[in-house]
């Protein structure tokens, strides 16, 4: 039997995520590998805006603040359960994104990254400066999802930072399975060809200002589950989520790792959450290295990380 | 079936069409040649839609359509192979014949996409291939066959033997030459005159934003003002 591309992705994607705990020296690596997993679902997302797509978004930290901030903030406001807040949250991220997409998508290039980015700091300022209600700078705590209390109960033994290992891994799974499928739908192959020229886009019929529209909601969604899932898992919650850093370290992943590709930009999310931990070895000079690595694989891969790769090695082998 | 009145359009403050009237009827192949610069293009962008119309009027299948949207007139009956061809080099070739018929989700799809393959059995070969890597030939027939997904009632055709080898430029007019046979009304852009005049039934002379002869084709072929100027006899 053959595999078609989106069957063996999730493959890869499934035995990679399962088999990793066997490899593990200890137990904080399932703390890692939850970070890898949630980063990586915010990167999927920014596969399907600039991947497909083609536009680029400066500011999806902004969404991922909302996903995490409505998981704080709704349990005490409107006495919604975490898991619901996280849907309020991916709802209201997507409402915002369609109304500020709207404008900002007619800006191409380097004006929509600076609009995103304009968005990205509004999320972020508001975040730190409305003390009263998110805790400003410090952060806010956020209650208990409640799920690994109930396995523990039915007599599942298992840790907290294996739970999230597990949940974190599983909304990857369905995060990248809903954008393979969108991937070969035609949306997606809308999506695409929007990415190559705009303009055939519009002589077939594509209402190029919609389909955007539709890749930047998607993608909101996508950061503001992310979001969700950091400020379960941590417990707490500070407007660094939000912050401008957190929106170029997105959408350097997707790039790194190959942002056409959804297992390229998981790899990339892989890669620059654990390089900076295989760096400390540098002490002092990380940030230099991190920064060094991430020159060398744009100028040599341009493609990114995994679709060179795998270049590669299909040409050696003919 | 299109009717073209005192059409004008604008690049900023520069006006680049000023004032055209054309007019295609039903199961014609209809040219409008001209020199470089001299708003061809322009015109076919205006009546798809891609580029602004600032005055004037484009009547299409009795309905006035100057103000419409691009992604909507293809569902009107109107298809365009634009300048440069634009065929979407990161998709396949399937892919890209399948986004022909994107305003389209019924049985019919499949079927029409046999029948282009029948058409460009190269495109049958190549189908699972990223059309980015298609000579510029076989580029220029899968924008022809992209664009005959849409259904179209009238084709617009911008410079189909732009770039092309000469065998390649007959043979493509031979494949516009046969639409007729399948009953798509062309309206076709060239600068190569002569071959676009060889196989039209009408023709178009522009110059610098207006028309400045028009009549039956193999008439303007015989016009030694024409002849003089753009057929380089």
């Amino acid at each position: 039997m053959k595999l078609s591309a989106k069957q063996s992705t999730l493959l890869v994607l499934i035995l990679i995520i399962a088999l990793a705990p066997f490899f593990f020296p200890s137990a904080f690596y399932f703390r890692i590998g939850s970070v890898v997993f949630v980063n990586a679902v915010a990167v999927v997302g920014m596969v399907i805006l600039t991947g497909y797509a083609g536009q680029i978004s400066l500011g999806h930290a902004g969404f991922a603040g909302i996903g995490g901030y409505a998981c704080a903030l709704a349990p005490v406001y409107l006495g919604l359960h975490p898991a619901l807040a996280a849907l309020l949250g991916a709802l209201i991220s997507a409402v915002l994104a369609y109304l500020v997409g709207r404008p900002i998508l007619r800006l191409k290039g380097y004006y929509l990254a600076v609009a995103t980015l304009g968005f990205g700091i509004l999320v972020s300022m508001v975040l730190s400066n409305e003390t009263a209600i998110t805790g400003g700078p410090d952060g806010i705590k956020v209650p208990d999802l409640g799920l690994r209390a109930w396995l523990v109960d039915r007599g599942l033994k298992i840790s907290n930072s294996q739970f999230w290992y597990w949940f974190s891994g599983l909304a990857l799974v369905i995060g990248a399975w809903l954008a393979l499928n969108l991937h070969e739908s035609a949306t997606g192959r809308a999506l695409r060809a929007l990415h190559g020229s705009e303009i055939a886009a519009r002589t077939v019929g594509v209402d190029v200002a919609r389909a955007k529209l539709i890749a930047f909601v998607i993608s909101a969604i996508y950061a503001s589950v992310a979001g969700s899932l950091i400020a379960l898992q941590n417990r707490m919650i500070t407007p660094d989520i939000a912050g401008y850093m957190h929106s170029i370290e997105m959408v350097t992943m997707a790039v790194l790792g190959g942002a056409g590709s959804v297992l390229g930009a998981i790899f990339g999310a892989t890669i620059l959450t654990l390089l900076p931990q295989v760096l400390t070895v540098f002490q002092q000079y990380e940030q230099i290295m991190l920064g060094l690595v991430m020159m060398l694989v744009m100028i040599f891969m341009r493609d990114g990380l995994l679709p060179s790769l795998v270049a590669r090695v299909r040409g050696r082998g003919e | 079936m299109l009717t073209v009145e005192g059409l004008r359009s604008r690049y900023g403050r520069i006006e680049v069409l000023h004032g055209l009237d054309i007019q295609v009827n039903s199961g014609e192949i209809v040219t409008v040649v001209g020199a470089n610069g001299a708003g061809k293009t322009t015109l076919l962008r205006c009546i798809s839609g891609i580029q602004p119309v600032s005055g004037g009027s484009i009547m299409f299948r009795g309905e006035m359509i100057a103000h419409i949207p691009a992604y909507k007139r293809v569902g009107r009956g109107l298809s365009q192979s634009p300048e440069g061809r634009q065929i979407f080099t990161n998709l396949t070739v399937e892919e890209n014949l399948r986004l022909g018929a994107y305003i389209f989700h019924d049985a019919r799809v499949d079927k029409d996409m046999q029948d282009a393959f029948t058409m460009f059995p190269i495109l049958k070969e190549k189908r699972n291939l990223l059309a980015g890597g298609l000579s510029g030939g076989q580029q220029q027939m899968l924008a022809i066959a992209r664009a005959l997904m849409g259904r179209p009632s009238c084709l617009l055709l911008d410079e189909p033997s732009m770039g092309l080898a000469p065998i390649l430029v007959a043979q493509i007019f031979d494949v516009v030459k046969s639409l007729k046979s399948l009953d798509v009304t062309v309206l076709l852009v060239e600068q190569n005159a002569f071959g676009a005049l060889s196989i039209a039934d009408r023709g178009y002379v522009m110059e610098t934003g207006r028309i400045a002869f028009s009549g039956r084709a193999q008439e303007l072929i015989a016009d030694p003002r024409v002849r003089e100027a753009y057929l380089g006899i």
